[in-house]
């Protein structure tokens, strides 16, 4: 393992004192962010990603989580994912948030992982991660997808393409989906927000960019509108093991509910598509409905609608419906 | 591989209360400096993919993978290794609670191990969450949970393998050592 470690190519490494610093390097040198590193180190040991160049963003002071003036909050890029996940605010106002990104990974990844780093980790589709596989369309373009036709039990059920079956494995992002977050990031020319929903791109024909970034453009904050969803939410995970392991499916829901009837509503899936999978259609179906076993069993149909099962994933699709009843249940009857 | 063909850089810490400037390849991780720079070998390497815990130590007060820590992005940091715990030769609680549950078989993920429980007692005293506090009462959201049950032990640990199962004995160890052993 040790000789495979040094097959890293070397590489020139910059710490970047401010934003304008880092944008400055970024745009000199062309190399990659690097923060947490716990996905693009691991990356670079496997030579999937080699950068000439990585520019340190740890010290930029993007680490804190602030109260914005609309209720909501602002969340440095920088800061980790245990930090997030147990600062009060996320705790009291956004436990749907805390949930997730604690049913994923580790508390030593999520020491590490920042929210900016949790929205660019790359899919562990096992043909990407393996550069002894030649196929894999998002590590080198125009190569095929070893997945489309091999183990791809893992794999996406919406918005793939013949390019690419990868899913994101986030499970944070699920919850910022329902949470309605927007993406603030700077490049050199300014600085522009992305709405979640905007922020992760389905493969089509180009499954090696996976988002709406421009190169060297750096992610600063993910934003929360105010949410009325603190009491009745829940996230559920499911996957091969109990913990630390990648989602199967998973569900985000978020609901008010007034004298037994659904009144608003939100519910994005995971470990589906390359993407988040928010489901309107499920959302219509709730909304104005007692909150029961009945509408939840509806709402799963209707969001499991269009799902296209690849050769070893159908199971997916009866476990996917299972789950959002379930999650549907626990958010509705949260104690 | 030849040293001088690559950038070298040098990197400053505090080791086990011990300061430390050494020069190194930036492709170096934590691990690795440990280990074979610095011949603090307690520290284990396993998957060295951030997959297993062997390798977990303490940076800045947070307990990590050190594998996939690059060395030269903790420039200044504070470390603290399972060879920084005991007190000379009188081992710390946890290491002693180890022993008395048995709490390993070949040892070899141990030093991870406890590296990880001693943090992760430090963790449930100030409030820190795990995905199991969830089952629990809404209210231990805010505060966290006051006691640490056997499946928040085993979620908060979920990050730490042992090929030779010794998790019953791991656990039983960490739950003895409630709740003064995280200092």
């Amino acid at each position: 393992m040790l000789a495979r470690v040094w097959q890293m190519k070397a590489f020139d490494f910059h710490r970047a004192h401010d934003v304008d610093d880092a944008l400055a390097v970024a745009g000199t040198t062309g190399g990659s962010y690097y923060a947490g590193g716990t996905n693009l180190l691991d990356l670079m040991k496997l030579g999937v990603t080699q950068p000439s160049s990585l520019i340190d963003i740890g010290r930029l002071g993007l680490d804190e989580i602030t109260a914005t003036d609309s209720g909501g909050v602002l969340i440095g890029s920088g800061v980790t994912n245990s930090a997030i996940a147990n600062h009060h605010l996320i705790r009291t106002r956004y436990p749907v948030l805390s949930h997730a990104i604690l049913s994923g990974a580790t508390t030593q990844l999520r020491n590490m992982a920042t929210a900016g780093g949790n929205l660019m980790q790359r899919t562990r589709c096992p043909y990407f991660m393996d550069v002894t596989f030649r196929a894999c369309n998002k590590r080198r373009p125009g190569s095929g997808c070893a997945a489309l036709d091999g183990f791809n039990r893992e794999h996406a059920l919406f918005g793939a393409s013949r390019s690419c079956v990868a899913v994101h494995p986030s499970d944070m992002a699920v919850a910022l989906a329902i949470l309605d977050a927007v993406v603030h990031v700077q490049s050199r020319e300014g600085a522009r927000s992305i709405a979640l929903s905007e922020f992760f791109q389905l493969p089509q024909d180009h499954p090696e960019q996976d988002n709406a970034l421009s190169p060297g453009e750096l992610i600063v904050g993910v934003e929360l509108p105010p949410s009325e969803y603190a009491f009745h939410s829940w996230y559920l995970k499911v996957r091969d093991r109990h913990s630390y392991a990648f989602a199967l499916v998973s569900v985000a829901v978020g609901m008010t509910i007034d004298d037994g009837i659904v009144t608003s509503a939100a519910l994005a899936l995971g470990g589906v598509a390359a993407r988040p999978w928010r489901s309107p259609d499920a959302e219509a179906v709730l909304v104005g409905n007692v909150a029961d076993i009945t509408t939840f069993g509806r709402a799963a149909e209707v969001a499991m609608n269009g799902a296209s099962p690849l050769s070893q994933n159908q199971f997916k699709v009866d476990l996917a419906k299972h789950s959002i009843v379930r999650t549907l249940h626990m958010a509705a009857t949260r104690r | 591989m030849t040293a001088g063909s690559h950038p070298e850089h040098t990197v400053e810490l505090s080791i086990n209360g011990v300061p430390v400037a050494v020069q190194t390849d930036v492709r170096s991780t934590l691990l690795d400096l440990l280990r074979e720079r610095l011949q603090l070998t307690g520290t284990k390497k396993g998957c060295d993919h951030g997959l297993c815990g062997a390798c977990t130590v303490n940076v800045n007060g947070r307990r990590v993978v050190s594998c996939l820590t690059l060395a030269v992005s903790i420039d200044g940091a504070t470390v603290l290794t399972i060879e920084g715990l005991a007190d000379g030769e009188q081992l710390h609680p946890l290491q002693q609670a180890f022993v008395d549950h048995d709490g390993f078989q070949c040892g070899y993920c141990t030093p991870g191990q406890i590296s990880s429980a001693h943090a992760l007692l430090g963790e449930h005293a100030r409030g820190d969450l795990s995905a199991a506090s969830f089952d629990g009462p809404y209210t231990d959201l805010a505060r966290g949970p006051e006691t640490l049950s056997t499946n928040e032990i085993r979620e908060r640990m979920a990050g730490n393998i042992c090929r030779c199962g010794a998790y019953p004995n791991i656990v039983e160890a960490i739950a003895s050592c409630l709740p003064e052993c995280g200092r």
